[in-house]
């Protein structure tokens, strides 16, 4: 500590002594902040059930890894890395904070030694870095200005000046730190820091100043941070608060979606008197605390399909319009007022039906906000009050009586099976338990039903065969999976198809499921419960690719560029994104490219299912978009393994006037094509991994 | 045999050109009869549409009364069971007027009713057999139906041909004495927004999907319309694709449309597209694609490619003049 | 308001490839829902109600089969659902059905009768009948109501080419409802559990008072049905181009009116 310099509880202001002064500044700030709190969380008290306290370590974990390690926040790299600099220096300012405080009321203290020194250092850079980020985020924001901070009217007001003041605070906090401790000229501050320069600028002031800079800049500092606790809970900068709650309580299960009510059992659901989310306290509390920490960086909305094309829906309005209407709803000042239904009033019916459940949002999101449930939650809503779009009606209503959304008979389910040239080279039984099998094909309702997606079921089916699966389908037995059904908020009628579905399942004993439709195996793995487990197709043929059983013949057209297009549910939902690759990679002279968005940042076909019974005002379809991807990145033939992206490629292509140029083949198909059987293919090439044949 | 009427709308002073339908249908009923055309209205209008049926009808039985000028079909009912004896056979448009009266005609006469009838197979003993259609026009049925006491048959616009004009009549008139009030008072008739036209209401579709390839494509097809009178409709990639307004699409997520016959042209006939087809339309399809599903259901194929095969037949039409007359009435 | 709504169920077409099986349909495997137009008049009638109070009343005339459809309409909101049944209904005509129907009506203070425009038979009949044998005044294909909470309503009803035409009508009255007056609600598989134990009060020919109903009295039977000609695939024209046009002109004057 500087000499000369008196204690702080020994200086005074308007002759109150210093003491007196900071305690009533932490008393008030304090209350203040004790007050604002409680009523920001009394809807989260008031809203509905969650389960969020289980599995502690496993959470504890994802708290270090997406909090402190900011583990998203790259994926952006320069706002990312901005980010982290500006969260690391706002752990090492807590602590400060904290020792600031004591300072106010302790006598001299005297520090040295490497540590203190180390501390001083490290406060002092933080404390640099932090001013200049605090610089770097009010230029973007105030000159820069990216578009995806753009807000247009009908969708809230901008948070610019907001986010512009807080920010603007954490730069005061820290030049009032800086300043104050420059005021002390002996102390070793660490060199070309703020606080180092300021003290330079300070040398040859008179002891007056020096005291002057010294206990003003304090006070000024202890002030600026409550104003900036006090603030935060009216916007964005409320993340900084809630951050680490919402992590911590994180969604933990991938690809499936959350029950109707936490803590009411199925059989109890028919005693609630409304289903879904219709008013702002039938969301889970961890839902309403993600709208508060939803710091509105945009990279939801970014990768958003729905954004994309120009539909009604953007995922980070879901959010901030949420939190507008919570503050609204459940004022800090004021009586609350809770009776308007969301929809209608917060968010419009097309915003809710825009979503395709693909994922992209929550996959980006730093903060780890949930979207997919709450849009199903709304959805339910919407189908407890009958306010279910028309186009939308007919096809769950054949679900409901027919067990497929076209309506078409259960006897002629397995009607694939029976193409002249199929029929006499693949027998495809259908399984009652009577005969035991090994292995059930799961087909699915658009991939039994469509003409097109026939032939990805005849070559499943061929595929199976050849890698020796003793298999079968259940035929008329097997209804839809119900996949759609469930994430359009019908759980009623889900429920229906999972029973029927499992009881069929398990009366043919089999001991594995495997499907061709990610929906279905998504459905069958995280939805359904009991049953033996699942593979994707591509799943089954990579193992069998390393086991090295099969070989695939050496590709003929030599002008196909192939790109593996990955479907959300396959990807993003369950991480499933090598396997297709090894299964490409295998098959000799199969040039391949990626698209830049793929894996977990792959980019929706449009929606499957129910989807393809919506109608969306959009400006492009999803799918088109898609497809250019694919034009772009040097690609003729787009390889998928799902029969909806299937549908909304072809499309698409067709849309965007790429006929001609550019193709889509199911995996299934592919390797069906190029699968070496009997002597094929065997000219003594030999597999080394990664798409390397040796000959 | 008993009396058969013919009743016939008309509009502006013109008789509905079902009134020779009507006259072909009556002959299948009893080849040798004489019907009588029923007409109600007023004023010169009325007297025009009557005249205009002498050449059809040997007796034109006129109707008229001040509470009759407006198209009321509570009001229509009330004269004609005045003028109307017992027994009577009545044969009425299946329009959207004869939708209105006939029940109700049929209670009040206590005569057998028939509604929306193709075709009429045998009469004698007291009944009558006709051909119905059920279930959204899938199925054909035959109906048997006493009409002992009378009957009021609706036959479908178009279902009969048109009989040859060959009487010289007469007109008479028919007064009204009983009270014409009704608890159904008409107000006024508002006409079809302009704009767009309204695909649901076409006889004939030009109908494109996407083989039509690109927007400036679309042009051909509304020539080809535009020669034969009608209007151009597609599948949802040509909406998708925003060449065509939403309102021109057809099928589950489009409009349901109900036309005679259905030109798909480039279209490969989805299950999502064919569910906006009803009515049974005779669909005549054109694909370069000859394993296109729209030949399954289509009554004629033609594998050809659509934007060379609708020019040359917008061509052919145009030489052999105006076809228009194919939107609906 | 008091209201009655009329439905029908029958099989539902878009759920079903209809089959010949001798001179009647398929019926194995058929899947039967309440008549569409009739779900337009269940909704328009419980909006009715939510304007302005009152009861909206289903009914039907059929067998224990049929009680689906009342509950499926009781699902959507519907406060009563009513079953007229007796063997003695059974192979009723279009004018039996209304006989039944009136003989309820008659039991009853209904303010609004409303079917659904058509049903399975295209035959549009019931309401029209209903209302001349309760001397109601009668209107068709009503495409929009209005009520001034006296004891008339205005309507608009289609007519050709796409107009309307506005009618005033007196109360009590019948009036059959077009599609497209609104969107019908939609019905949950929970809406269906939470009526299913409602009970549904059944009226039989005696408790209605009826005779001369049943095929018996029916005026009009069905004989058989058959497929109308043409389908089972296209008769594909192999000739050149300018004599495949010629054959769609041909084809064009002949079946679609084109002169």
């Amino acid at each position: 500590m500087g000499e000369g310099l008196p204690p702080l509880a020994q200086t005074a202001y308007w002759s109150i002594p210093g003491t007196w002064v900071f305690l009533a500044a932490h008393i008030t700030g304090l209350l203040c902040f004790a007050f604002i709190a409680y009523k920001r969380l009394t809807p989260l008290l008031g809203a509905a059930a969650d389960i969020r306290f289980d599995r502690p370590l496993e959470r504890i974990g994802r708290l270090a890894k997406y909090w402190l390690a900011q583990w998203k926040h790259p994926r952006y790299l320069g706002t990312g890395v901005l980010h982290i600099f500006l969260f690391a220096g706002f752990l090492i300012l807590i602590t400060r904070a904290f020792v600031m405080f004591f300072l106010g009321f302790a006598g001299p203290v005297h520090v040295n030694g490497m540590l203190a020194n180390a501390y001083i250092y490290l406060t002092n850079y933080a404390a640099t870095i932090v001013v200049g980020c605090v610089a770097i985020f009010i230029f973007r924001r105030l000159v820069m200005l990216p578009a995806r901070y753009a807000v247009p009217p009908d969708r809230g007001k901008p948070d610019t000046a907001m986010a512009v003041f807080l920010i603007s605070q954490i730069g005061t906090l820290m030049v009032a730190d800086s300043c104050f401790e420059a005021a002390h000229l002996a102390a070793p501050l660490a060199p070309f820091s703020l606080p180092w320069m300021i003290q330079n600028a300070l040398r040859g002031s008179s002891q007056a100043t020096l005291v002057g800079v010294y206990q003003w800049t304090y006070l000024l500092y202890v002030v600026t941070f409550y104003v900036l606790l006090n603030f935060r809970p009216f916007g964005m900068e409320f993340h900084v608060i809630t951050s680490v709650f919402s992590v911590y309580f994180g969604r933990l299960d991938k690809g499936t979606v959350k029950p109707v009510r936490y803590g009411v059992d199925e059989a109890q659901l028919e005693q609630l008197s409304s289903l879904g989310v219709k008013k702002i306290t039938d969301f889970t509390w961890k839902h309403i605390l993600d709208f508060y920490s939803c710091a509105d960086c945009g990279r939801c909305s970014d990768n958003c399909p729905a954004v994309a094309a120009g539909r009604a829906l953007s995922p980070r309005f879901i959010t901030t319009k949420g939190r507008d209407y919570v503050f609204h709803s459940h004022p800090v000042i004021g009586a609350q007022n809770n009776g308007h239904a969301l929809v209608g009033h917060v968010y419009s019916e097309d915003e809710i039906w825009g979503c395709t459940t693909c994922g992209a949002c929550e996959e980006e999101c730093p903060l780890l906000i949930e979207y997919i449930d709450k849009i199903v939650d709304l959805r339910r809503g919407l189908v407890d009050d009958g306010a279910v779009p028309q186009t939308l009606q007919k096809p769950l209503k054949a679900l409901e009586s027919r067990g497929n959304p076209y309506g078409k008979m259960e006897k002629k389910r397995a009607d694939w099976t029976k193409a002249a040239d199929f029929q006499s080279s693949c027998r495809v039984p259908t399984l009652t338990g009577a005969e035991p099998a090994e292995t059930l094909y799961f087909v699915d309702s658009i991939t039994s039903y469509d003409d097109r997606m026939q032939g990805v079921a005849r070559s499943t089916a061929r595929l199976l065969v050849r890698v020796n699966a003793n298999f079968g389908i259940l035929g008329a037995a097997e209804k839809d999976s119900g996949h759609e059904v469930r994430r359009f908020g019908e759980e009623y009628l889900y429920m229906a198809l999972r029973d029927h579905n499992t009881e069929a399942i398990r009366r043919t004993g089999v001991r594995r499921i495997v499907t061709s439709d990610p929906h279905a195996y998504n459905a069958l793995k995280n939805d359904y419960t009991g049953l033996p487990p699942v593979e994707h197709i591509s799943e089954t043929l990579a193992a069998q690719v390393r086991k090295g059983a099969v070989r695939f013949k050496p590709v003929e057209d030599r002008e196909a560029v192939y790109v593996y297009h990955d479907p959300c549910y396959l990807g993003r939902h369950n991480g499933l994104y090598d396997a297709p690759r090894m299964v490409l990679d295998a098959i000799p002279g199969l040039k391949r490219v990626e698209m830049q968005r793929s894996r977990d940042r792959s980019f929706c076909c449009g929606g499957g299912g129910l989807m393809l019974f919506c109608e969306h005002k959009e400006e492009e379809r999803v799918g088109v978009l898609r497809a250019r991807m694919a034009a772009e990145c040097g690609a003729n033939t787009i390889v998928t393994a799902c029969p909806y992206c299937m549908v909304n490629l072809e499309d698409a292509i067709k849309v965007a006037g790429l006929e001609g140029k550019m193709s889509v083949i199911d995996l299934a198909e592919l390797a069906d094509r190029q699968i070496a059987r009997g002597s094929e293919g065997a000219e003594n090439l030999e597999y080394s991994g990664g798409g390397v044949w040796k000959s | 045999m008993a009396r058969i009427f013919a009743y016939v709308p008309h509009a502006g002073g013109v008789a509905d050109e079902a009134a020779a339908e009507l006259l072909t249908a009556a002959a299948k009923i009893d080849a040798g009869a004489a019907p009588v055309a029923i007409l109600t209205g007023s004023g010169p209008e009325l007297d025009q549409a009557a005249e205009s049926l002498k050449p059809l009808y040997s007796e034109i039985w006129k109707v008229s009364a001040e509470a009759l000028a407006q198209p009321n079909a509570e009001v229509v009912r009330k004269a004609l069971i005045e003028v109307i004896p017992a027994g009577s056979i009545v044969l009425v448009p299946h329009s959207h007027f004869g939708w209105d009266l006939s029940p109700g005609l049929s209670i009040k006469l206590n005569a057998a009713y028939l509604p929306d009838v193709l075709d009429i197979v045998a009469v004698g003993g007291g009944s009558l057999t006709a051909v119905r259609t059920e279930f959204g026009g899938q199925i054909s049925v035959h109906v048997r139906c006493d009409i002992s006491t009378g009957v009021v048959i609706n036959t479908r616009p178009g279902a009969f041909a048109a009989a040859a004009p060959s009487a010289s009549g007469a007109v008479v008139d028919k007064p009204i004495t009983s009270d014409l009030t009704s608890g159904r008072r008409y107000l006024q008739t508002i006409e079809a927004e302009g704009g767009d036209v309204d695909i649901t209401k076409q006889n004939v579709l030009v109908s494109i999907g996407r083989g039509i390839q690109e927007a400036d494509n679309i042009e051909i097809a509304q020539e080809l319309a535009d020669a034969l009178g009608c209007a151009v409709s597609c599948s949802r990639p040509v909406v998708d694709a925003k060449w065509l307004d939403k309102s021109r699409q057809i099928g589950s997520s489009g409009k349901t449309v109900k036309p005679k016959v259905y030109l798909a042209l480039g279209i490969s006939g989805s299950f999502q597209h064919l569910a906006g087809l009803k009515g049974n339309p005779f669909i005549i399809a054109v694909n370069k694609n000859s394993k296109a599903p729209i030949f399954r259901v289509a009554q004629v194929g033609i594998v050809d490619d659509i934007l060379e095969f609708m020019p040359a037949l917008t061509e052919r039409v145009r030489q052999q003049g105006s076809m228009a007359q194919g939107a609906g009435r | 308001m008091e209201i009655l709504v009329c439905v029908k169920r029958v099989p539902d077409l878009s759920e079903n490839e209809l089959e010949l099986n001798g001179s009647d349909i398929e019926r194995d495997g058929l899947v039967y829902s309440v008549n569409e137009p009739d779900n337009y008049a269940v909704e328009e009638a419980l909006r009715m109600v939510q304007d302005s109070g009152g009861h909206v009343t289903v009914a039907t005339v059929g067998g224990s089969d049929d009680e689906e459809v009342l509950r499926r309409e009781m699902a959507m909101g519907a406060n009563t659902g009513v079953l007229l049944s007796d063997d003695a209904f059974e192979g009723s005509d279009g004018r039996g059905v209304a006989t039944i129907l009136k003989a309820y009506v008659q039991k009853n203070n209904f303010d609004l009768i409303l079917t659904g425009v058509e049903a399975d038979d295209g035959a549009a009949q019931v309401g029209g009948m209903l209302a001349a044998m309760l001397d109601y005044p009668f209107a068709s294909l009503v495409t929009s109501i209005e009520q001034n909470g006296g004891k008339t309503i205005k309507i608009s009803r289609e007519i050709e080419g796409g107009a309307k035409e506005l009618n005033e009508i007196d109360l009590p009255c019948v009036l059959s409802i077009q599609t497209g007056i609104n969107e019908p609600r939609y019905v949950g598989m929970r809406g269906l559990k939470q009526v299913a134990s409602r009970e549904i009060p059944e009226y039989d020919a005696a408790a209605l008072g009826v005779a001369g109903v049943g095929a018996a009295g029916a005026k009009v039977t069905r004989l058989d049905y058959f497929l109308p000609p043409a389908g089972a695939g296209a008769e594909m024209l192999g000739g050149d181009r300018d004599e495949n046009i010629a054959r769609v002109i041909e084809l064009l004057k002949a079946k679609g009116g084109v002169s």
